[in-house]
């Protein structure tokens, strides 16, 4: 597992290097107002919705599926809520808009799993379908409008502080949940039974569909809540912007964190890297001046060379490689 | 026993031509002047990229892969195409250099794929990346063309009878379509791909040149997508970064309701043509009806998906 996680630790640990470089006082915390401020702060921010995304990706990519509409369903929440609450400035308004975006994620969610576990169909054509019509779905909601809402209770979510701001502290603590959940229960090894073989595990008694289902659901809840920061953070539902790539982004992250697209085995701590390398790249292109759009460039290269670096193959000719060399 | 029925392989093509001609009569029976030649003509003009798009990912589909780039390089052909013309290249060179681009990008992600076993998705996820970068990379505003030859080619008519005008972008997209019907129909490479997206295993047993199909369909794909490009610079006379942003879904959805089976082995060239123009029907039809809003395409398109996926699904079971 170590072995696994060394390479995105040195690419972690290389980006944070240059960021030093470049921003020496990249690394310097303030308190103000009981508020931390800071570059690593920063990062840990924004990175909260890639990061609470990618967890739900990780338990799905772990049953060998995939879940492309993440992005969609995102969009999905912040529609809700914001249409939910309106003009309105209460917290009680404002957690009910919550709530019932969450059960809708839910829902959608039960609809991937019921597509996947109930249909059969391949995860990235039967999340394809969520992907294509929940940006239609979420602009049905706002009306093809930009939604502003202006609810203090509503923006604690993605621009609150608690010392720490608030959206970190959700996406660690269901980073926790999961990490409770499913290693100290027999729940993550049931997950990895039903990625490496799913008629195997049926026959050995392992409850294959609910357990499909039930990721596919935690994905779509994640997204959700992910959606809301995201929405909360300006005050305002896109539904053609918000959350768009992010589904990109969640599935960069888990692999990068060493879980195989082939199912089987994953790793949270693995996730976590990933997405604070992806979030740390993004930040350090900023800093040093180059355009922003280029940031795909170098996200390119990163896959690429982390993806080289764990294929099985490439490894085999390195080494051997190394062994003529010798 | 002889039968008229056409045989069962060529239902699911079937299908989409009749969804393709059922949404059309109920365009022309709805609206007046929906019935007419130059709305047929419209379709493939406003769609010739799509067309060459699809025809593309039928190669990759077909092999068991997928090519998310596709809307990428699109854009970064535009955007090539664009700056060159710009900076006085002549227009067979940009030409020449933008179909190259796409070629190489295409074989380096076919080689990444074969050569190190890394899941399609991901590397070509990647590719997706990295071209809408380059983009940026060369300009990050909106790049017009003004070169006189290439508007002149982006304006011209060719009449039919009938009164009926279309662009050369449409002959060019018919133009590839049929090579692709040929090659993937008639020649050994062709065969070989439905062999590899059929079982990659028997077709590696059987002797057949498994690895060069794999790569190869990535550089086919790679350049009908750059010469989609083209073809969409032609169409919107500019270059930009953001032009084509999630084109490589409308590509697959085309693919898939032309009854490809994303599985691999099972599909045709036409289904693909059938499929984009069962698409650019349903945005005609959003667009006469007026009071509904563009967002209604998406949700249509994601319908229609599921129905054809439920469909597929079905006849595999059987």
């Amino acid at each position: 597992m170590k072995n696994r996680l060394l390479w995105p630790l040195i690419a972690l640990g290389a980006l944070l290097v240059l960021n030093l470089v470049f921003t020496p006082s990249f690394f310097t915390l303030r308190m103000q107002d009981g508020h931390l401020y800071g570059g690593l702060v920063d990062v840990l921010k924004n990175g909260a919705p890639t990061l609470l995304i990618a967890l739900g990706m990780t338990l799905v990519i772990a049953t060998r599926g995939i879940d492309l509409s993440v992005g969609a369903v995102a969009a999905i929440a912040g529609a809700v809520t914001c249409v939910h609450i309106g003009g309105s400035g209460s917290a009680g308004t404002a957690f009910a808009g919550m709530a019932l975006a969450l059960v809708l994620c839910a829902v959608l969610g039960l609809w991937n799993g019921f597509l996947v576990a109930g249909l059969g169909i391949q995860p990235i054509i039967a999340t394809l379908v969520l992907m294509t019509a929940g940006r239609g779905i979420a602009m049905l909601v706002t009306e093809g409008q930009i939604v502003t809402v202006n609810n203090s209770a509503y923006r604690q979510v993605g621009a609150g502080f608690v010392v720490l701001p608030t959206a970190i502290l959700i996406s660690l603590l269901v980073l926790g949940l999961v990490a409770l959940a499913t290693r100290k229960t027999a729940l993550g090894m049931l997950i990895e039974a039903v990625g490496v073989n799913p008629q195997a595990s049926r026959l050995a008694g392992v409850r294959t569909r609910t357990i499909i289902w039930t990721v596919y659901v935690f994905a779509a809840v994640c997204a959700g809540i992910a959606g809301l920061m995201i929405s909360s953070n300006v005050s305002a539902a896109d539904a053609n912007n918000a959350g768009l790539w992010i589904e990109m982004d969640a599935i960069l992250a888990v692999v990068i964190g060493g879980t195989s697209l082939a199912g089987g085995r994953y790793s949270l701590t693995g996730t976590l890297l990933g997405a604070l390398i992806i979030q740390t790249l993004t930040t350090t292109v900023y800093t040093i001046g180059v355009a922003p759009e280029v940031t795909l460039v170098f996200k390119a290269v990163v896959v690429i060379a982390v993806c080289l670096v764990q294929a099985p193959k490439a490894r085999a000719a390195f080494s051997f490689r190394k062994v003529a060399v010798s | 026993m002889t039968t008229l029925a056409p045989p069962s392989r060529f239902l699911p093509v079937l299908a989409t031509v009749g969804l393709f001609v059922l949404a059309f009569g109920i365009g022309s029976a709805r609206y007046d002047g929906f019935a007419s030649g130059q709305v047929v003509a419209n379709l493939f003009i406003d769609n010739a990229f799509l067309i060459v798009l699809a025809a593309g990912m039928t190669f990759v589909i077909l092999s068991g892969g997928i090519d998310l780039s596709v809307g990428s390089v699109v854009a970064l052909s535009t955007m090539v195409t664009a700056s060159g013309l710009r900076a006085g290249w002549p227009v067979p060179l940009v030409v020449l250099a933008v179909l190259l681009i796409g070629a190489t990008l295409g074989l380096l992600m076919g080689l990444v794929i074969h050569k190190f076993d890394v899941q399609p998705f991901i590397v070509t996820l990647a590719g997706m990346f990295l071209a809408r970068g380059l983009c940026f990379l060369i300009s990050v505003e909106s790049v017009s063309i003004k070169d006189r030859t290439f508007r002149d080619v982006a304006t011209a008519a060719i009449e039919l009878p009938g009164g009926v005008t279309i662009t050369y972008n449409v002959v060019i997209a018919l133009l590839v379509v049929a090579a692709a019907m040929y090659v993937l129909h008639r020649t050994r490479f062709g065969r070989t791909v439905y062999a590899v997206g059929g079982n990659e295993s028997s077709a590696l047993l059987m002797g057949l040149p498994a690895a060069r199909v794999k790569v190869g369909v990535y550089v086919i794909s790679g350049l009908c997508s750059s010469l989609a490009g083209l073809l969409f610079s032609l169409y919107m006379l500019s270059g930009y970064g953001l032009h084509a942003v999630g084109m490589e879904l409308d590509a697959i959805a085309a693919v898939v309701i032309g009854g490809t089976l994303l599985a691999g082995g099972v599909g045709y060239v036409l289904g693909g043509l059938a499929g984009v123009l069962v698409l650019g029907t349903i945005q005609t039809l959003i667009s006469f009806q007026g009071t509904l809003s563009s967002w209604w395409t998406k949700i249509v398109i994601g319908v229609l998906l599921l129905v054809f996926i439920a469909v597929q699904r079905t006849m595999v079971r059987r």
